[in-house]
C-alpha cells in the first residue's frame, strides 16, 4: 500500500522533472528546424539550456522605479507555470495528483501567470511595458472564448473537463473522422500559437516596438529574473504542445493502473510526439508572417468561428444531448 | 463639538453588525428558522418578520461589508473627515438592509426597501455642493422609483385577487402561469435596477461614486446582494415551480450586463466608476448563475441546478469581499492622494504598500484568478454552463455555447482591467506631485482592508467548506446540494457533480505552487549570481526621466478599444496633425456614444418631457372646458356600462 | 455504415466551413476561390453518395459539379474580373464580425428547426439536411450582405451547392439534381452574360480607371 503511494508519487514527481527538462529542448529544436529551411547553420540543440546557465550566472539590474512585484513575479510566474505543465497527462494518465485541477482551472493557472506578467511590465514604468502589457490583456481576451469553446466541445463528447478523463475517453473511443473535434483542434492550435506569443501573432525572436508583445514585457528583466522568465515561456510551450497531444492523439499514453513498462512506452511515445510538434511548429512558423496586431482579431476570430461551429455539429451528432 | 459626539457610531454599528452576523451564522448552520409578527405597519398585515437559512446567508454576506465598513469608518480623521450628514444616515442603512432580508411580507419588504434607497440616496447626496452629485443623486432617485413601482406589481401579482400579501400565504397559493410570468418580469425590472442589470445600469456608476468611500463599498458590495436576495426570494421561493423560459431573460441580460459592464469600465478613467463597472459586471455573472438554476430546476436536473444556485450564491458572498476591498482600496487612494483619476496616479507601491499589497489581492481575485476566492464562483459558474448543452430545450441549449463564450470574454476583460487599473495606479512611476506625496491610511482602515484580504485568501482555499455551509440554502432552493467536502480524495477538494467528472482543489494546487516557488527560489539562489544592482531603467536605451512617458489607462485600454469599442460604443479615433513646418500641436481625440444610455435614457426622457408639456395644457382651460371633459367621461363610462352588462 | 456516413458527415462539414470561408473574404479573386473550393468538395461529397449507397447516376452530377461549377465558372470568372477590371474588393454592408455571428446563429436555427420538423427521419439523414440548410441559409446571407455583383453571383450559385447537397441525401428523386443543376448554369451564364454586356454598352469602354471615375459611391 504504502509503497504503491511511494511509487505514484516518485512518478508525479518524475513528470514533473520530465516536463521541466524537455523544454528547452523542444524550444531548441524549434529553432533549429527554423534555421535549417532559413538555409542557415542554425543553433545546437542544447543552446537553450546554455542559455539559461548564463543568465543564471550574470548580475540581475533592476530599475530604480521597480518594487517588489518586478523582483518576486518571476518566481511566481515560473512556479505557475511549471505547475500547470505538471498538471497535463503526458506518459500517463491519472497520476497522484493530476485529478486537482482539471482544463478550466488550468487556463486559469496560465491566466494567473499572465497577470503576473502584465502587472510586472507596467511595474517600472517605462512605454514599452505598457505596451507588452495592454497587447498581451487584449490577445488573451480574443483567445479566452475560443478556449472556452474547446472546453465545451470537449466537455460534450467526453463527459467530464478532467484531463485525463478527457484522455481515457479518446483512448477508449477513438474517434475516427469527426469533423467537430478536427475544428476543435485547428481552433486550439490557433489558440496555442496565441497564447505562445508565436508567428503570426508574436514573434519571440523581435525587438522592434511595432511587433513586440510578450518581449516588451520582460524588457527590464535580465540575470536570474530573466532566466526563470525565459524558462516559464520555454514551459508553456511544452504545455501546449503536451496539451494537444493529451486531447487529439493521446495513443500510446499508460494508463492509470500501468506498471514501469507502460509508463516507459508511454514516456517514449510523448517524447516522440513532443519533438514532432516542435518540428511542425518550426516549419509552420517559416511557412507564415507575423501579423499586424489589429488582424489579429481575425486571425483568431476563425479559432472562435470554428469553436462555434464545432459545438453546432457536435450537437448535430449526438442527435440531441446527454 | 461635532465630531467626538458622532464617533460611537462606528464602533456601535461594528459591534451589532458582529452580533447579527453571528445569529445568521448560527441560523445558517443549524438550518433552522424563526418567525414573528409585529402589531405595526398596515392594520390588516402586520408587520412579519422570519429568518430562514436563506436570509441568514444573505445576513452574513451584508453584516460582513457591514463590518469592514465600519472599521474604516473608524479611521477617519475625527475633526477633518466626519461630517454629520453622513454618521446618523450609515447604521439607518444597515439597518434597514437587515430589515429588507428578514421581511416575511409584501408591506414590510417593500417599506425596507424603500428606506433602504432612501438611506443610500441621503449618503450619495452628502456632499451636495458637488453638481456632479447633484446629477447621480437625482437619477438614483427616479431609478429607485422606478424599480419600487415594478416590486409593487410583482407583489401585487403574487398576492393576487385574495389580496394576500403575506409570503407565507404566498406560497401556498402560488400564482397562474401567465401572471408568474409577468411577475417574474416584474421582479427582474425591480430588483435588476437596484443590481445594476442592462438596461437599468446607469445610475450606478454615477451614485456609487459620488458616496463617500465606505459607504460605496456598502452600497456596491452589499446593496446589489440584498437586490439580488429580492429576486431569489421571488423567483425561487414564492413563485412556485419555473417554466423553462423563465431562465432566458436573467440569462440573457446577465451576459450582455457581464460583457458590456467591463466594455465601459475598461474605458472609463475615474476609479471609483471602473470599480461601480465591475459591479455591474459581476451582478450580470450572478444573473446568469441565477437563470441557469431556474433552467435546471425547470427541467428537474436538480445537481445542476445545485452547481449553479452555488455558483450564484459564492460569488454573491465573494463579490461583496472583494469589492469592498476594492473600494475601501480607492477611498484610501482618495484619502492620500486626494485624486480619483487613474492618470493622476502612479507608483503608490512605493508610498503606500500595505494598502497596495491589500489592493492586489482584491484586484487578482476580483480577476478570478486561482487560488483566490473569485476563481472558486467562476469555476462553478463555468461548470454549470458546461452541463447547460444538456437541457432538452433548443434555446437553451443553443444558447449555452454562447453564454459559455460571453463568460470567457467576460474573465478575460475583467482580468485586463484589472491589470490596467492596478498598473496605472499603484505601479510605474507618480504622474502627479499628488502621487508622489501620498502616504499609508490609518491603522484601523488597513486593517480593514487586510481583513477582507485574508478572506479573499482564504475563501480561495477553503470553497468546498463554504459551499458545504450552504447545503440547507441549495437543498430549499436547488432541491439537491453539492457533493460534500468528505466524498473526494481530499477533505478540500471542491466537487460540481462526481469527482470523476470534475474537480478542483484550491489547497492541492496552492501547496504545489508554493513548493514549487520555494524550490525554485533557493536552487536558483544556490546555482546563480546572487548580486543585484540598482540602475535606470533600460527601455531600449532610450530611457526617458519623465513619467509621462509611461502608459496612462487610456493607452492601456486602446487595443481594447480597438477591437470591440467600434462595435460596443462606435468608438473613433481621430488625429489632426498640423502639415510640416507648422508649429502647432498635434491632437488627439476619442469619441464614444453611450448606445444604451440615447435608446433607453435620453430617448425616454425627452419623450416624457415632451409629453408632459403637451399635457400641460391641461392646467389651463376655462371652467367650460372642465366640465365638457367631465361630461364627456361620465358619458363613456356610462355607455361601457351599458355595453357590457 | 458507420464509416460511410462519417466520410459525408466529413465532407458536408467542409462545404459548411466553405460557407463561412464565403463570407468572410475581402477580396472578389479569395471569393471565387473559395466557391471553387465548396463546389469541388460538394463534388467529392455526391460522389461518395454515389459510391456508397450504390446509385451511378449520381456520379455524373458529381462530374457536372466538378467540371462545371469547380472548374469552369471560377475560371471564366476570374478571367473575366480580371479583364473588365471590376472591383477588387468586395463592398461590405456589414462588417465581418456581424456576418459571421449572423452566419453562426443561422447554422444553429437550422439546426434546431431540422432537428424539430424532421424528428421522424433517420439521424444521419436528418444531419445532412439541417448542414445543407445551413449552406443554403448562408449563401443567402452572402447575398444580402454583400454589394458586389459578382458576390451576389456566387452567392446564389452557393445556394444552388446547397441545394444539390440536400438533393442528394433525398431519395427518389435523383432527376431533380440534374435538372437544378442545368438550371444553375443556365441562370450564371446568362447573368454573366447581361453583365458583361451592360458594362460594355453603357461605359463603352472596359478601362479600369474610366469605370471608377463613373463610381457612384465614393468611399
Amino acid at each position: 500500500m504504502t509503497r504503491d503511494l511511494v511509487v505514484q508519487f516518485l512518478a508525479q514527481g518524475a513528470q514533473m522533472a520530465f516536463v521541466l527538462l524537455i523544454a528547452p529542448l523542444a524550444v531548441g529544436v524549434v529553432r533549429r528546424v527554423k534555421a535549417r529551411l532559413m538555409r542557415r547553420q542554425g543553433p545546437p540543440l542544447l543552446q537553450a539550456y546554455r542559455d539559461l546557465a548564463k543568465l543564471l550566472r550574470k548580475e540581475s539590474v533592476i530599475a530604480e522605479s521597480a518594487s517588489w512585484l518586478f523582483r518576486s513575479a518571476p518566481y511566481l510566474i515560473f512556479a505557475l507555470t511549471w505547475v500547470a505543465a505538471a498538471l497535463v497527462p503526458s506518459f500517463a494518465s491519472g497520476l497522484m495528483f493530476n485529478w486537482a485541477a482539471d482544463v478550466v482551472a488550468l487556463v486559469a493557472l496560465l491566466g494567473a501567470a499572465r497577470a503576473l506578467l502584465a502587472l510586472a511590465g507596467m511595474d517600472v514604468g517605462t512605454s514599452f511595458g505598457g505596451i507588452g502589457s495592454s497587447r498581451e490583456m487584449m490577445i488573451a481576451t480574443l483567445a479566452e472564448p475560443a478556449m472556452m469553446l474547446i472546453v465545451l466541445t470537449l466537455a460534450i463528447a467526453a463527459g467530464t473537463t478532467r484531463l485525463a478523463g478527457v484522455a481515457d475517453f479518446f483512448i477508449a473511443e477513438p474517434f475516427g473522422v469527426r469533423v467537430s473535434l478536427a475544428l476543435s483542434l485547428i481552433s486550439l492550435v490557433i489558440v496555442a500559437l496565441a497564447e505562445n506569443a508565436r508567428i503570426p501573432v508574436d514573434n519571440p525572436a523581435t525587438h522592434l516596438e511595432l511587433t513586440m508583445v510578450h518581449e516588451a514585457m520582460v524588457l527590464e528583466y535580465s540575470g536570474r529574473h530573466l532566466a526563470l522568465i525565459e524558462a516559464a515561456s520555454h514551459l508553456k510551450l511544452v504545455l501546449y504542445l503536451s496539451l494537444l497531444i493529451c486531447l487529439f492523439a493521446p495513443f500510446g499514453m499508460a494508463p492509470a493502473t500501468a506498471g514501469l513498462s507502460g509508463w516507459a512506452i508511454g514516456l517514449v511515445a510523448w517524447i516522440a510526439k513532443l519533438l514532432a510538434g516542435a518540428v511542425l511548429l518550426g516549419v509552420w512558423e517559416v511557412s507564415i508572417a507575423k501579423m499586424r496586431v489589429f488582424r489579429l482579431p481575425d486571425f483568431v476570430g476563425v479559432a472562435f468561428v470554428f469553436g462555434f461551429i464545432a459545438i453546432l455539429l457536435a450537437f448535430l451528432t449526438r442527435g440531441v444531448f446527454a | 463639538m461635532r465630531g467626538p459626539a458622532l464617533a460611537f457610531v462606528y464602533p456601535l454599528s461594528a459591534l451589532a453588525a458582529v452580533v447579527l452576523g453571528v445569529v445568521d451564522l448560527q441560523v445558517l448552520l443549524s438550518g433552522g428558522e424563526a418567525a414573528t409578527r409585529l402589531p405595526i405597519g398596515l392594520p390588516t398585515i402586520g408587520f412579519h418578520l422570519r429568518l430562514d437559512t436563506l436570509s441568514a446567508f444573505f445576513g452574513i454576506v451584508i453584516n460582513g461589508g457591514v463590518v469592514a465598513a465600519s472599521l474604516y469608518g473608524m479611521g477617519f480623521d475625527r475633526v477633518k473627515e466626519l461630517t454629520p450628514r453622513v454618521e446618523p444616515l450609515f447604521p439607518l442603512f444597515a439597518a434597514a438592509m437587515n430589515l429588507v432580508l428578514i421581511a416575511d411580507d409584501a408591506y414590510a419588504f417593500l417599506f425596507s426597501w424603500e428606506l433602504m434607497s432612501l438611506a443610500s440616496w441621503a449618503l450619495v447626496v452628502a456632499r451636495h455642493t458637488d453638481p456632479e452629485c447633484r446629477r447621480a443623486a437625482h437619477l438614483y432617485l427616479v431609478m429607485a422609483a422606478i424599480g419600487t413601482v415594478a416590486l409593487l406589481f410583482a407583489f401585487g401579482g403574487l398576492a393576487g385577487p385574495a389580496g394576500g400579501y403575506t409570503f407565507d400565504t404566498v406560497r401556498t397559493h402560488p400564482p397562474q402561469p401567465m401572471v408568474a410570468a409577468l411577475v417574474l418580469m416584474a421582479a427582474l425590472v425591480g430588483c435588476g435596477s437596484k443590481g445594476g442589470l442592462i438596461p437599468l445600469h446607469a445610475w450606478l456608476p454615477l451614485a456609487h461614486p459620488a458616496a463617500p468611500s465606505h459607504v460605496s463599498a456598502l452600497m456596491s458590495g452589499v446593496m446589489t446582494k440584498v437586490a439580488i436576495y429580492g429576486f431569489v426570494r421571488i423567483a425561487f421561493d414564492l413563485l412556485g415551480p419555473p417554466a423553462w423560459w423563465w431562465a432566458l431573460p436573467p440569462i440573457v441580460l446577465g451576459a450582455m450586463t457581464a460583457v458590456l459592464g467591463l466594455l465601459y469600465a475598461v474605458l472609463d478613467r475615474d476609479l471609483k466608476r471602473v470599480l461601480a463597472y465591475s459591479t455591474i459586471e459581476n451582478v450580470g455573472l450572478i444573473f446568469v448563475a441565477l437563470g441557469l438554476a431556474l433552467a435546471f430546476r425547470a427541467n428537474a436536473q436538480h445537481a445542476a441546478a445545485a452547481v449553479a444556485m452555488a455558483a450564484a450564491l459564492l460569488h454573491v458572498l465573494n463579490h461583496s469581499w472583494f469589492k469592498s476591498l476594492l473600494f475601501l482600496g480607492a477611498g484610501a487612494i482618495l484619502h492620500a492622494t486626494g485624486r480619483r483619476d487613474l492618470d493622476g496616479l502612479g507608483g503608490l507601491i512605493h508610498r503606500m504598500p500595505r494598502t497596495a499589497a491589500f489592493f492586489l489581492v482584491g484586484a487578482l481575485a476580483i480577476s478570478a484568478l486561482p487560488p483566490l476566492n473569485g476563481f472558486v464562483s467562476e469555476w462553478l459558474l463555468f461548470q454549470a454552463v458546461i452541463a447547460a448543452p444538456a437541457l432538452p430545450q433548443a434555446a437553451l441549449h443553443f444558447a449555452s455555447p454562447a453564454i459559455g463564450a460571453m463568460l470567457a470574454l467576460a474573465a478575460a476583460l475583467a482580468a485586463a482591467c484589472f491589470v490596467r487599473v492596478y498598473g496605472t495606479a499603484f505601479l510605474g512611476r507618480p504622474r502627479s506631485a499628488e502621487a508622489a506625496g501620498a502616504h499609508d491610511v490609518p491603522l484601523v482602515q488597513q486593517a480593514a482592508m487586510g481583513g477582507l484580504a485574508f478572506l479573499c485568501i482564504l475563501g480561495g482555499l477553503m470553497g468546498s467548506v463554504l459551499a458545504a455551509a450552504l447545503a440547507p440554502v441549495l437543498d430549499k432552493l436547488a432541491g439537491g446540494a453539492l457533493p460534500g467536502p468528505g466524498s473526494g480524495p481530499t477533505p478540500f477538494s471542491l466537487i460540481a457533480f462526481d469527482p470523476a467528472r470534475s474537480i478542483y482543489d484550491a489547497p492541492i494546487i496552492a501547496l504545489f505552487v508554493a513548493i514549487a516557488s520555494l524550490t525554485t527560489l533557493i536552487v536558483v539562489h544556490r546555482l546563480s549570481e546572487r548580486r543585484t544592482r540598482r540602475g535606470p531603467a533600460w527601455d531600449c536605451g532610450f530611457p526617458d526621466p519623465s513619467p509621462a512617458t509611461q502608459y496612462t489607462a487610456s493607452s492601456f485600454a486602446q487595443p481594447l478599444r480597438r477591437v470591440y469599442g467600434a462595435a460596443a460604443f462606435a468608438a473613433q479615433e481621430t488625429v489632426v496633425m498640423p502639415p510640416p513646418g507648422d508649429i502647432r500641436p498635434a491632437r488627439f481625440s476619442v469619441v464614444v456614444v453611450d448606445h444604451l444610455w440615447r435608446a433607453f435614457y435620453a430617448a425616454p426622457g425627452r419623450a416624457v418631457i415632451g409629453l408632459s408639456e403637451r399635457l400641460n395644457v391641461l392646467q389651463f382651460l376655462t371652467i367650460r372646458r372642465y366640465l365638457v371633459l367631465m361630461f364627456v367621461t361620465l358619458v363613456i363610462l356610462l355607455s361601457i356600462a351599458a355595453v357590457t352588462t | 455504415m458507420s464509416q460511410a456516413y462519417e466520410i459525408s458527415h466529413l465532407l458536408a462539414g467542409v462545404m459548411l466551413v466553405t460557407s463561412f470561408a464565403l463570407l468572410c473574404q475581402e477580396r472578389v479573386a479569395a471569393v471565387l476561390n473559395a466557391f471553387a473550393a465548396q463546389s469541388i468538395t460538394l463534388a467529392l461529397a455526391v460522389a461518395w453518395s454515389a459510391w456508397s449507397d450504390n446509385r451511378p447516376d449520381l456520379f455524373i452530377t458529381a462530374l457536372i459539379a466538378l467540371t462545371l461549377k469547380g472548374i469552369v465558372i471560377p475560371v471564366a470568372l476570374h478571367r473575366t474580373v480580371a479583364r473588365l477590371g471590376i472591383h477588387r474588393e468586395v463592398e461590405k454592408v456589414v462588417g465581418v464580425g456581424v456576418a459571421l455571428m449572423v452566419g453562426l446563429a443561422l447554422t444553429g436555427l437550422a439546426q434546431a428547426l431540422v432537428l424539430k420538423v424532421a424528428a421522424g427521419m433517420a439521424s444521419h439523414a436528418r444531419e445532412e439536411l439541417a448542414l445543407a440548410l445551413a449552406i443554403i441559409l448562408l449563401g443567402f446571407l452572402m447575398m444580402i450582405v454583400r454589394r458586389n455583383a459578382v458576390t451576389q453571383v456566387v452567392g446564389f450559385m452557393s445556394m444552388e451547392n446547397g441545394l444539390i447537397l440536400a438533393a442528394t441525401g433525398a431519395r427518389g428523386m435523383p432527376l431533380v439534381v440534374e435538372v437544378s443543376v442545368a438550371f444553375s448554369v443556365l441562370i450564371s451564364l446568362f447573368v454573366f452574360a447581361v453583365f458583361v454586356f451592360r458594362i460594355r454598352e453603357r461605359f463603352d469602354t472596359v478601362d479600369l480607371e474610366a469605370l471608377d471615375r463613373m463610381r457612384g459611391d465614393r468611399r
